[in-house]
This record gives structure tokens, C-alpha cells and sequence, in this order.
């Protein structure tokens, strides 16, 4: 069973070694690509069924004890993490392999290397190794990002690489100084040893706890850090803007592993963690005006992964079973509707014509029943209506909440739903039924490109209907987050 | 030692934020190298500022930590990609939009 928790980030890396040897044969290329993708989700799910026991799995690089050596730590979070990546990453891939992967060179190569950064960022144990992670999925992403070339994507690429750069050497600096504290790196020690720490050493800590959290901020998009994301996914190629649904996630995974594990909210360091709520609440308004502000489809649904990093660090920021339990149910949801909008507004814009995903007055599409159904489902699930899982989502976060803090909460997320409500609505309208001519200017969209965009969006229908074994899972991950000393235990045992 | 250590420092990043809030990527790029340079010191300086003293076994004698050092190493190489990357897009943007400012547009826009 051990040596299972290293598959996920051994296929990956083998899968892209082997796909950069078969340079100029695409069709190879591409089965090694799916292959690769597609033997992920029976790993993630025997992870899952492994992790949903309460276990631990602990992986000893090297066979080095912790605190020693780097370890990978399988929680049920992590588990959870691994599942929606591999799911996602699927479909995506199979979108991309009808001819989006031939827009620019090495796609694949990049995708298989941007699921080991995820994977190994998800699983690692290790506070500068996540640093390494972070480096890997970051430098596949700015390839990613420019694939298909094209001024705007430059542009907005050139943002997006000069802000991480600054960004990881605030990580270093964080991580320098929580080394210099504490003498150890691995997260299970260093929350020990934070817990333990001498009261003249409160400030060093409370630094590095705010540089981490500007560094994770940045990359989950969220307030006053979220301006690059707009532009980079509005424009990235679809496929590639919908793998990057996960990429603001990994920032809100590792907020919500370091404040609950290394600096927890009732430990040394607490102010740190009451910075998230307001923050969160700022950039779910933020963001709402964006999704009400946008011009084209593809930049509104960019501000919709804004808002719903917003809902997620609210969820974080209540640290408590409920909220966190909500942020957790409503993570999967947000990253695959999100993914499968994208998706759908490529298969828009390429069925406009010259007006692409802009809202103008275009002609006819050539298939307005399926995309427009598809465009109900997802807008329904984007905005949280009932019955979709986006409204159970909402409904757990809004429980979760302390009555003091309810006004604040309950006013900033049902006003958020409904800006993603009434700009859902005015880009349906405008994109199904205002159009003028009477022929599409276009060919249809082949079934090989409209099943994975499907399948993206109908998650949201599976998600609602196994919402009773998904939330208790969630709880479960909750109350497992919320008390970190059996993660303690867990890694630093293993040595005795 | 210190006090140089901590005022090498402070040019370094002082610099390095300088530079980065340039409007043109040249200066930009050279304020991320200025960054990473701070920020490798940095990382060597957390292991504490000794000399003459061996790595691990010291029994009661003051002990240098290796630890940073191999930290520092990978910070480097990552460093060093990365620089050599945002060059290459730097050039890629010149030649794409047309001029060198971050934004991308020209002093006649």
C-alpha cells in the first residue's frame, strides 16, 4: 500500500520524460499523454479509499525518518486534492488532444510536469519542498500560459511570471526565517516547535506567517492579489485556462494546511488567521463586480474563479468544522464547473465567428440546443441556484456561520451569487438570443469536444446527487484538520 | 559580521524593489536577480553566522549548519532558471507588442 503514495508524482514525470523523447510523433505523444492522465484517477481513488479510513500514509523519501528527510503525507485532504486534480486533468486533456495541443510545442510535456508541481504540492510534508513544488507546477504553467503565442497572452504572461517571481522569493523569505526559528522544515515538527516557541521569537514568526500568507494569497487570487488572473485566463488557450482551475486551489490548500497545521488559529501565532475572513469577504465583492464588469465570456467566467476563491477562504476563515467542511465541499464543485465554463465559452467563441466570446451581436450558433443547455447547467451551478451543488455548497457555508458574523457573511455571498446570477443571464441572452442573421458562420462542435466539456459541467449534477457521502467526507477532513495532532503523530511516530 | 550581513541585505532588496517597480522589463529583470541574490543571502545567514566552525559533529563546540547551504543551492539553480526564462519572455514580449514597458504599451500610447 506504502509505496502507493508515490505514484502519483512518479507517472506524471515518467509519462512527460517519455512524451519529450517522441518529439514529431503527436499520435504517440498523445496516448501516452492520456494514458498518463488517465491511470492517475484509479491511483487517486485507491488514495481516497486508503485515506477515508482515518489513516495517515507516510512516505519516507530516501527511507531518512522525519524530521530528517522529506516526507509525503497522505491525508484525507490531500487524498480529496489528488482525486479532483485527476479528474479534471482527464477531461481536460481530452479536450486538448483535438488540436489545441497542436498550437504550440511540448504541450503535453508541460501538462504531465504541471501535475507532478499539483500532485506534489497536494502531497508533500515538507515546507521548502512544497517551495520546490510550487517552482515546478509554476514554471510548466508560465509554458502553458503562453502556449499558442499571440500578443495578449505575452502580455499577460509576462504579469503572471514577474509577480511569482517576486512571490517565491517572499516564500524563501518566510521559509528562511521559520528555519532560522525553529532549526526544522518538515510541517509536522514545525508545528510542534512553533507551539513551543520562546515568547521573544513571536514576532520572527508572525512575519514569516504573513510573508506565507501573501505568498499563498498571490496564488490563490485573492485580495488586493487577484489582478493578474483576469487577464492570464481570459486569455490562456481553453484547455489551459481550465487546468489552471486548480492552480488558484493550490494556494488555498496551503493556506488552509499551514493555518491549521503549523500556525492554527487557537496557537501562538493566531492573528494571523483572522486576516482571512475579511479578506475573503473583500475579494468575493471584488470579484462580483468584476463578473458584472466583464466584456467577454471567458474573462467573466476568470472573475466567477475569483469570486469562488472568495466563498472558499470565507468557508477557511470561519475555522471551524462547518465552514471548513463547506469550503470543502464547495472546492470540487467550483474547480470542475469552473473548468467546464471555460470549456464551453471556447465552444461558443468558435462557433461566433469573428466575434468570438465578446458580448456583441453575433450570428446564430451552429448547435444553440446543446451549448445553450450546457450554458444553463453551468450558469446554474456558477451561481448557486438550487438544485445544483453550487446552491448546497453556499447553503453549508451559510450555516456554518456565528451569528455575530452572519450580517457581514450572508449579506457579501448572497449578493455575490446574485451579480454571478443576472451576468449569467445577460451573457446567455446576448450570446443564444440576440443574434442577427439567420446561418451559423460556423461548423459544429464534434462530439469529441463537447463530451469532456459535458461531463466537466454535468459533476456538478453527480456532486448533488452524492452530496450526503461527499459532505460527510468533508466533515470528516474538517475535524481532521482541525485537530493536527494526529497528523503530528502520524509523521513524527513513524521514527519510533 | 551581523550588521554588514543585515546592511548587504537591505541594499540588496532595497535595490531589487527599486528596479522591479520599473516601467520597462530590463530594470524589472534586474530587480528580480537584485531579490534573489537578498534572498539566497538571506537563506545562507539563517544557518547563523560562524566561521571556522565544522558542519554537525561539534559535540560542545559551535556547530555550522549545512542545512542552508543546501537550501541555498536549490534556491540558486531555481533562481537561475527562472531568470534565464523571464529574459527570454522579456524579449519575446519586445518583439510581440512592439516596445519594452511591462504594460506593454509605448510612451506614444
Amino acid at each position: 500500500m506504502n509505496h502507493w503514495l508515490i505514484a502519483p508524482l512518479l507517472l506524471p514525470l515518467l509519462a512527460g520524460m517519455l512524451i519529450l523523447l517522441l518529439v514529431g510523433r503527436r499520435g504517440v505523444q498523445r496516448a501516452v499523454s492520456i494514458g498518463a492522465t488517465a491511470g492517475l484517477l484509479p491511483i487517486a481513488i485507491l488514495l481516497v479509499c486508503f485515506a477515508g479510513d482515518d489513516q495517515f500514509g507516510v512516505y519516507q523519501l530516501g527511507n531518512w525518518p522525519a524530521p530528517f528527510g522529506i516526507v509525503l503525507v497522505l491525508d484525507r485532504l490531500s487524498a480529496l486534492m489528488l482525486l479532483l486534480t485527476a479528474v479534471l486533468a482527464l477531461l481536460v486533456v481530452l479536450y486538448a488532444v483535438n488540436g489545441d495541443d497542436k498550437r504550440g510545442r511540448d504541450f503535453h510535456v508541460l501538462f504531465q510536469l504541471q501535475l507532478l508541481g499539483i500532485n506534489g504540492a497536494f502531497l508533500t510534508g515538507d515546507l521548502f519542498n512544497l517551495f520546490v513544488f510550487f517552482e515546478i507546477l509554476l514554471i510548466a504553467s508560465y509554458g502553458l500560459a503562453l502556449h499558442g503565442a499571440g500578443p495578449e497572452r505575452t502580455k499577460a504572461g509576462l504579469h503572471y511570471v514577474v509577480l511569482n517571481l517576486i512571490g517565491s522569493s517572499l516564500f524563501l523569505i518566510g521559509v528562511g526565517i521559520l528555519y532560522a526559528v525553529t532549526g526544522t522544515l518538515n510541517m509536522a515538527d514545525l508545528a510542534v516547535k512553533v507551539a513551543a516557541s520562546a515568547p521573544e521569537n513571536a514576532t520572527l514568526l508572525r512575519a514569516s506567517a504573513l510573508l506565507l500568507l501573501a505568498v499563498f494569497g498571490l496564488k490563490a487570487a485573492l485580495l488586493p492579489l487577484h489582478l493578474w488572473l483576469p487577464a492570464l485566463y481570459g486569455n490562456a488557450v481553453a484547455p489551459v485556462a481550465a487546468l489552471f482551475a486548480i492552480m488558484t486551489k493550490v494556494g488555498v490548500y496551503a493556506i488552509l494546511r499551514t493555518y491549521t497545521l503549523i500556525f492554527p488559529a487557537d496557537g501562538a501565532i493566531a492573528d494571523v488567521g483572522a486576516w482571512l475572513l475579511p479578506l475573503a469577504l473583500l475579494t468575493l465583492a471584488v470579484g462580483a463586480v468584476g463578473v458584472l464588469g466583464s466584456q467577454r465570456l471567458r474573462v467573466l467566467v476568470a472573475y466567477l474563479v475569483v469570486v469562488s476563491v472568495g466563498t472558499l477562504m470565507a468557508g477557511i476563515g470561519l475555522f471551524n468544522v462547518g465552514g471548513i467542511s463547506a469550503a470543502l465541499y464547495y472546492l470540487p464543485h467550483t474547480t470542475l464547473v469552473g473548468a467546464g465554463l471555460f470549456l464551453l465559452a471556447d465552444l461558443i467563441a468558435r462557433q461566433r465567428g469573428i466575434h468570438g466570446d465578446h458580448f456583441v451581436i453575433g450570428p446564430p450558433l451552429a448547435q444553440p440546443t446543446q451549448l445553450g443547455a450546457l450554458f444553463f447547467l453551468g450558469a446554474v451551478a456558477a451561481a448557486g441556484l438550487p438544485p445544483l451543488s453550487g446552491f448546497i455548497g453556499k447553503l453549508l457555508l451559510l450555516r456554518a456561520v456565528a451569528p455575530e458574523q452572519a450580517a457581514w457573511l450572508w449579506g457579501i455571498v448572497l449578493v455575490g451569487s446574485l451579480a454571478a446570477l443576472i451576468a449569467l443571464s445577460r451573457a446567455g441572452s446576448r450570446i443564444f438570443w440576440k443574434t442577427e442573421g439567420d446561418r451559423a458562420v460556423a461548423g459544429q462542435a464534434s462530439l469529441a469536444h463537447l463530451a469532456p466539456t459535458a461531463l466537466l459541467l454535468a459533476m456538478s449534477i453527480a456532486m448533488t446527487v452524492f452530496a450526503a457521502p461527499i459532505t460527510r467526507y468533508a466533515e470528516a477532513t474538517a475535524v481532521q484538520l482541525l485537530t493536527p495532532q494526529q497528523y503530528i503523530a502520524a509523521v513524527l511516530g513513524v521514527q519510533r | 559580521m551581523e550588521a554588514l550581513a543585515a546592511l548587504t541585505l537591505a541594499v540588496l532588496v532595497t535595490c531589487g524593489v527599486y528596479l522591479v517597480l520599473r516601467a520597462r522589463t530590463f530594470p524589472v529583470v534586474l530587480g528580480l536577480s537584485l531579490l534573489s541574490y537578498a534572498v539566497n543571502l538571506f537563506l545562507f545567514f539563517t544557518g547563523r553566522l560562524v566561521t571556522g566552525a565544522p558542519p554537525l559533529a561539534g559535540g560542545a563546540l559551535p556547530t555550522a549548519d549545512p542545512l542552508p547551504q543546501a537550501l541555498v543551492l536549490t534556491a540558486i539553480v531555481i533562481g537561475f532558471g527562472m531568470t534565464a526564462f523571464v529574459v527570454i519572455l522579456a524579449l519575446r514580449a519586445r518583439g510581440e507588442l512592439g516596445n519594452d514597458h511591462v504594460d506593454g504599451k509605448g510612451d506614444g500610447q
